[in-house]
């Protein structure tokens, strides 16, 4: 149930991030005021590929709740930190973003240091 | 709409998105464990939870969470944002330590170093590929 669970979240988290990168690449800075953050809720609901992303991270929070019944803190927080790896892999192969040496250095980093803290 | 954005104002919204996930994840965890005789199994339980003032709080700042984090990722990489908010498992660990009293193992010291170094190295990179020509927009 536990390997279940934790599937569904690293899939829904790399989905919803990927996604929700690329609409945010795509529309440009924003502000970071409450006009700005009410503007968001409005483009969540008009783009789809932002809605599907924000579903995904409701999907990954809900499963993440439910593994924490099934398994306790120090699995579940470094399984599912893992999925930065993968997300850095893939912000680089799908999103063209630019990962230098010293990037996937401190991603690799902070990963040991998650896994470590969840001990 | 394509204002460069310092790396400094960047890093205060970093801070802010770390800050409004870890407090609103405790108000959640802090309302739902007084809540523990109710199961949880369906949709009538979860909105009796939600009536809860602190997990009605934790829902208002996990929403603000959400959207300040898609502010910053207008703003920067994905795979520049996810190690700096990894600052937040540091916050996690020092909240469980000082609501719940849990202990500081030496392991856990090396993790909030390593997490710390590895934000920094990250830090230093350029926060946003620059978009090619007739891509952006």
């Amino acid at each position: 149930m536990k390997w279940l669970l934790l599937a569904v979240i690293v899939v829904a988290t790399v989905l919803g991030d990927l996604l929700q990168s690329y609409e945010m690449k795509r529309s440009g800075e924003q502000a970071a005021n409450a006009r700005g953050l009410a503007r968001l809720l409005r483009m969540i609901v008009s783009r789809p590929f932002l809605f599907l992303g924000i579903v995904c991270m409701a999907i990954s929070f809900f499963a993440f709740m439910a593994l924490l019944q099934a398994a306790p803190l120090s699995f579940a927080v470094p399984a599912s930190a893992a999925t930065f790896v993968l997300e850095t892999a893939l912000a680089k192969l799908v999103l063209k973003e630019e990962v230098g040496a010293r990037r996937a250095a401190g991603a690799l980093l902070v990963l040991g240091g998650v896994v470590l803290l969840a001990r | 709409m394509c204002v460069h954005v310092s790396k400094l104002k960047t890093f205060g919204l970093v801070l802010a998105v770390v800050l409004l996930n870890a407090v609103g994840n405790l108000s959640m965890a802090w309302g739902m464990t007084h809540l523990a005789a109710i199961a949880l199994l369906n949709p009538l339980d979860y909105l009796k939870a939600m009536l809860n003032p602190y997990v009605a709080l934790g829902i208002v700042l996990l929403i603000l969470w959400l959207l300040t984090r898609m502010t910053l990722l207008s703003w920067a990489d994905l795979s520049f944002v996810l190690p700096l908010t990894g600052l937040g498992y540091v916050l996690a660990a020092v909240f469980g330590r000082v609501f719940l009293n849990e202990s500081v193992t030496a392991s856990r010291w090396i993790g909030t170093f390593l997490v710390f170094f590895g934000t920094a190295l990250v830090g230093m990179t350029r926060q946003k590929t620059p978009a090619v020509a007739g891509d952006s927009q």
